[in-house]
């Protein structure tokens, strides 16, 4: 490369002049991580000096963010794989969750009167993981039949204001027919309360089932993904949906399979939810649906692992942040804000990242 | 001065290198017709040119400013515009409102004066629809009258290519930038288009780069080609003697066999 | 293009298809068990259309049946050639169909009749709804009515087609008219406080329509319908047409009619219609700036109801004695600083969002919606923004010496219908002006109207501002309406809902977008507010979801659809049109390429 070209080559990139949307964008990167930067450091002098939290609070806390962001994860895996495979957001993903959960409510609440659920926990909670997931996976194959299936090939924004259709008429269907009050769960059985000692570290027995079934849900579809035809089915139908039938695949199936398997995820999490919260009603998907989507995002649309490592992420981030970051800024009333750390993560996340930390997966049409 | 220079221009997508190093100089009121095999990074030079890419390295000087890099809308204002290879129209507008679109760089009228219907704002518009409708009449009687107020949507394939042409010319260019203007034109369409482009230079006054495949239209209407292969120019000059050079040939049909090669050894034999 | 019906895949046989007997009772059946689980059967019931014979509870109930006979009759048309023959066939299946999702919601009623602990869980499942499904006969014979019923209406509903268009059409308006006139009882009662004699024929004196004027509206309506039809009514139904030209002469006839009403109508209408007025203006108000934004430039703003805040919450800081700013400002002074705030707040949301592709922008918006609602609602903000208690104390707009606020609501509802006519003359200029077609370009093809010349950049920003500026219109209102403002009023719900709007009634058509706001907040009432229909509150967010989804799925051009939608609909009419000239002579052969 001669004296010249070379200079030519610099040339170029610097006719990139910035405009003043970069120039914003930049105000705010940065503004993010002084703030970010500074709660931190607030929060280690407080630490040091012996204010605030304990380190067993702090693991505590950690710990508990880790099983709410296994459950995030689970519920992520929904929105990944749809738009991984139909390229649009599901935005009724949340209330497919609720619904697992409040029709869980009643078999809890059945075993619970009928005795069943304090003689035999484990039978109890299977049994409620079965109903939740069944519903779960009903609601979703329902409302693909009903509401998507008709906008196949759409513009993706169609198929979006839909599901937030979709979305209010489930969860206001809910409120209709089970009425607006919270229902709880039974607690959870005697044996379950209480913390697990391993090796000198409490772990509460609510984060241990949470974190073990995750692992177990983790492994049961990475299993059904790369072993099994459906599977195989449902990787090839998200990659090119036209090459895919071409090579003998009924994609209409396949789609409802992917429904189905992100319902049934879906329903695994509001066991968790049973678990870890106790309280539901028809309003209880908005708020983890969302955050759910954030984490897929967050992970990288598409892709299924980044999806529950981003679920885990931003469980810490809500678990942990506002404590840790808004609290080390002195900012009162923190756990209010919980929600605005996940909201705010998805809008940097979807602003600054939106190809995700682990990358995005999409078909060949949604790629851009 | 050349009107448009462009030096060692590289792009690559990916792994592939869509042009690898090309020059090229376009003089004021010169019609150049690009062409090359499929593949040979013709649609990319125009993408790179107008802006949709930046490059990865060289130069693109126009009127003397390096426009390599800007975005789209600032290289049409700069004074350079385009038509696509599969006809890229607004459908549901208004043939007329998609030359007037066009104007949009050219003319300044903003909201304010849009919502009070300023005397300037008025004049403005009626000047924007007089041109629109005299940019159409460019095309004889097939662009006008009736045909204003439809919808893009509904027109034949050959009126949408020339509307593409005219929304293209309501940008006032100095250059134009034309992508296979007669790709599935029949062969009167080929003509009258053929003729049209060798008037946009003598009526307008544009200078016109075109990718084409149609040898005839190549033939008939361009002062010199440029023959471009796998990202590199190959060959350059007036149209015969492009079409008699051996490289080019090559491009186009390949090397002989060896088969060839020992029957005419054997008939030196 | 028409969406196909449930038939369009079906074999084209007259044959009896079990198959689709399943299908189309299940659907009835699941649709009236629906409606008796959800307890709007019960709810409704209490709203008598016409005394003492239908209450709307019924209606509806047993619109599902009617329906059902209905699709199972239609045929989906090519080119104006149905595709399949209907035979007796389709009639027998049409009654077997509704018999037996009659049955099904029998079964379901002896279901709940049989087990009094379900109630426990749902709390609609009660007494009161078997009574309701067995019409008060108990159970028995109670079980066999409905079943019988809805046989009927499925083979009324499927005979529907044998009735030539133009009867049923008129039919059609007949009915409409009569449930229309029920619902719209306390406006005519106050509209005709002069002149009672007609509200008193109409109605009954407990509420809704007598026997015999209900049959005598049915039939007037009918017969007009039927007589008018295919002649060229000029005016309202001339508002969807495609012809420029025509639209627009009839769209000023509208506008003349609206602009007598509007000066007219509060001064007839008692308190409580007049503050649903206004409440269906402020959601027009903004429904008009969304339209700017999601209409016109084609961005999917989900978070706009943050706009709203923002300009009540600025009026509220301005002009409220209680609040954190030092000084004090009136209604007036104040309005021109809401409108800068609102401004900037539509370039700090656009400007994050300007290189998003459309879904993600739509997920964006809709965080600093709620992030914006957070803040507002914090106790970290609570002094400046009065946490979850709000900003009291906002004064009203002042006239002369007067104060106008929420508690003069007659005077109060001409404010917001001028603003109103403001935002709506906004968006008519704009439509057809150098942005508005920047914005169409930009929302066809992105990338080609930066290719063409146009700063998509400036174009969105534009976009963001002038429709939050808009929103900022309303929330100014709002707060001087309401007096107080606090956090509970802004939530993504509104949001929602306005775009609700926006798409029913026609994005980008301000006609619309108007009959949009006027049919739903007004019947169904807004996220905080009742509507005509008060019953409907619980289920009215039900409704609109499930309206949203209809809407999407079989006319997403919505009810009153844009000038180029309505090209959009007309394509094959167009393209057929396409050889002929405006005179209808065939264009000679030099003529077309």
């Amino acid at each position: 490369m001669t004296a010249t070209t070379a200079e030519a080559a610099t040339r170029v990139r610097k006719s990139f002049r910035p405009s003043w949307v970069d120039l914003f964008l930049w105000a705010i990167r940065i503004g993010a991580i002084v703030i970010i930067a500074w709660g931190l450091i607030g929060s280690i002098l407080n630490f040091a000096a012996g204010r605030g939290l304990s380190a067993t609070q702090w693991r505590d806390l950690i710990v508990a963010a880790l099983s709410q962001g296994a459950m995030y994860g689970l519920l992520a895996l929904g929105y990944s794989m749809v738009y991984g495979v139909l390229g649009f957001i599901n935005f009724a993903h949340g209330e497919v969750f609720m619904s697992g959960a409040m029709v869980g409510f009643i078999a809890a609440n059945w075993l619970f009167d009928a005795g069943i659920w304090a003689a035999n926990p484990i039978l109890s909670l299977f049994i409620v993981l079965v109903v939740a997931m069944l519903t779960s996976t009903l609601v979703a194959i329902l409302v693909e039949r009903v509401a998507y299936r008709k906008l196949r090939g759409a513009p993706r924004l169609i198929p979006l204001i839909t599901s937030i259709g979709v979305s209010f008429f489930l969860q206001y269907t809910f409120a209709a027919l089970f009425g607006v009050a919270v229902r709880s769960y039974p607690q959870v059985p005697e044996s379950f309360r209480g913390a697990l000692n391993i090796g000198g570290f409490r772990i509460a027995w609510s984060s241990v089932l949470v974190i073990v079934v995750a692992i177990l849900s983790m492994i049961g579809l990475w299993y059904f993904v790369t072993r099994t035809k459906s599977g195989q089915a449902m990787r090839a139908v998200a990659e090119d949906k036209e090459i895919a039938a071409l090579m003998g695949i009924d994609v209409d199936r396949t789609i409802v399979t992917v429904f189905a398997v992100g319902g049934a995820m879906a329903g695994v999490a509001a066991l968790m939810w049973a678990i870890l919260f106790r309280g539901v009603n028809f309003f209880t998907g908005f708020l983890p649906g969302i955050k759910a989507f954030t984490s897929a995002v967050l992970g990288g649309i598409g892709n299924l692992v980044g999806a529950m490592g981003g679920g885990v992420l931003l469980g810490l981030f809500e678990g942990v942040g506002p404590l840790l970051i808004l609290g080390g800024l002195g900012i009162p009333g923190v756990s209010q804000l919980k929600d605005v750390v996940a909201f705010t993560a998805l809008v940097l996340v979807l602003v600054f990242r939106p190809s995700g930390i682990f990358g995005e997966r999409l078909g060949s049409e949604d790629r851009v | 001065m050349p009107l448009l220079e462009i030096r060692n221009l590289k792009k690559s997508f990916g792994g592939v290198m869509a042009i690898g190093g090309v020059d090229l100089a376009v003089e004021k009121g010169e019609i150049v017709s690009i062409i090359g095999p499929n593949g040979a990074g013709k649609t990319s030079l125009f993408n790179v040119i107008s802006g949709i890419f930046p490059p990865d390295e060289g130069e693109i000087i126009f009127n003397g400013v390096n426009i390599a890099g800007h975005s789209p809308s600032e290289i049409t204002k700069a004074g350079i515009a385009r038509t696509f290879q599969n006809v890229r129209l607004f459908p549901n507008l208004t043939v007329l409102e998609n030359v007037k679109v066009g104007q949009h760089c050219r003319t300044r009228r903003g909201i304010w004066s849009a919502i009070f219907q300023t005397k300037g704002y008025r004049e403005e518009e009626r000047l924007i629809e007089e041109k629109a409708k005299e940019i159409l009449s460019f095309f004889g009687t097939r662009l006008v009258g009736y045909r204003f107020e439809q919808p893009a949507f509904v027109l034949s394939y050959a009126n949408r290519r020339r509307l593409e042409i005219a929304r293209a010319m309501a940008t006032e260019p100095t250059l134009l930038l034309l992508d296979e203007p007669t790709a599935g034109m029949n062969p009167r369409e080929t003509a009258e288009l053929t003729e049209l482009i060798g008037k946009l230079r003598s009526d307008k006054g544009f200078t016109v780069v075109m990718i084409e495949h149609d040898m005839r239209v190549v033939g008939e209407v361009s002062d010199r080609v440029v023959v471009l292969d796998h990202g590199v120019k190959i060959a350059e000059g007036t149209y015969q003697e492009v079409s008699t050079n051996e490289d080019v040939i090559e491009a186009y049909l390949g090397r002989p066999t060896e088969l060839r090669k020992t029957t005419t050894e054997e008939q030196k034999a | 293009m028409t969406a196909a019906t449930v038939d369009a895949a079906a074999p084209r046989t007259a044959r009896f298809d079990v198959r689709r007997l399943l299908r189309y009772s299940g659907l009835a059946g699941l649709a009236m068990v629906f409606v008796a689980a959800t307890g709007m059967l019960e709810t409704f019931n209490n709203r008598l259309l016409i005394r003492p014979i239908l209450s709307m509870g019924y209606l509806i109930l047993l619109s599902a049946p009617f329906v059902m006979g209905y699709l199972v009759g239609k045929r989906t048309e090519i080119e104006g050639v149905e595709t399949a023959p209907r035979t007796s066939a389709d009639v027998v299946l049409a009654i077997v169909a509704g018999l037996i999702a009659g049955l099904i919601t029998a079964l379901f009623a002896a279901l709940v009749d049989t087990f009094p602990g379900l109630r426990g869980t749902f709390p609609r499942m009660g007494p009161q709804m078997v009574s309701l499904l067995t019409f008060d006969r108990g159970v028995g014979i109670g079980f066999l009515i409905l079943p019988a019923v809805a046989a009927v209406l499925g083979a009324l509903g499927v005979a529907m087609h044998w009735l030539s268009d133009r009867l049923r059409k008129a039919l059609g308006v007949g009915a409409l008219t009569v449930v229309s006139t029920a619902i719209f009882e306390s406006v005519v009662k106050d509209v005709f406080d002069w002149f009672s004699t007609l509200p008193r024929f109409l109605y009954h004196t407990a509420g809704g329509l007598s026997v015999v004027s209900a049959i005598v509206l049915f039939v007037v309506a009918a017969g007009a319908s039927f007589f008018l039809q295919g002649r060229k009514v000029p005016g309202l139904g001339s508002l969807t047409s495609a012809d420029t030209g025509e639209r627009r002469r009839s769209s000023l006839i509208a506008a003349a009619v609206v602009l007598v009403l509007t000066i007219v109508l509060p001064q007839l209408l008692g308190g409580v219609l007049n503050e649903l007025l206004t409440n269906v203006g402020l959601f027009l108000l903004m429904g008009l700036g969304l339209n700017i934004v999601v209409g016109y430039a084609g961005l999917l703003d989900l978070g706009y109801v943050a706009f709203f805040a923002v300009g009540a919450y600025t009026m509220a800081l301005l002009t409220s004695p209680l609040s954190a700013v030092p000084f004090q400002l009136n209604w007036w002074q104040a309005f021109p600083i809401v409108l800068l705030m609102a401004a900037l707040a539509g370039v700090f949301v656009g400007t994050p969002v300007i290189r998003m592709r459309g879904d993600y922008l739509a997920i964006v918006t809709l965080g600093f919606g709620e992030i914006v609602r957070y803040l507002f609602l914090s106790d970290w903000l609570s002094p400046f923004f009065g946490g979850a208690q709000g900003v009291r104390r906002i004064p009203g707009i002042p006239v002369g010496s007067n104060e106008i606020g929420g508690s003069d609501i007659t005077q109060f509802v001409y404010f917001t219908l001028f603003f109103v006519a403001i935002a709506a003359y906004i968006s008519w200029r704009l439509q057809d002006s150098r942005i508005g077609r920047a914005w169409a370009a930009m929302r066809e093809d992105e990338d080609i109207a930066e290719a063409v010349g146009i700063d998509t950049v400036k174009a969105k920003l534009l976009a963001f501002v002038t429709g939050a500026v808009l929103a900022s219109f309303a929330g100014a209102l709002f707060a001087a309406k309401v007096g107080t403002v606090f956090a509970h009023s802004f939530e993504i719900i509104v949001s929602i809902i306005i775009l609700v709007v926006v798409i029913v009634g026609g994005m980008g058509n301000i006609a619309g977008v108007a009959v949009g706001a006027l049919v739903l907040i007004g019947v169904l009432g807004g996220p905080n507010q009742p509507g005509l229909l008060q019953e409907f509150g619980e289920y009215k967010l039900l409704v609109y979801g499930a309206l949203l989804i209809f809407m999407m799925l079989q006319k997403p051009e919505g009810l009153l659809p844009s000038a180029r939608r309505a090209r959009e609909l007309h394509q094959e009419e167009y393209l057929q049109d396409a050889w002929l000239d405006k005179e209808g002579r065939f264009v000679g052969q030099e003529q077309e390429a």
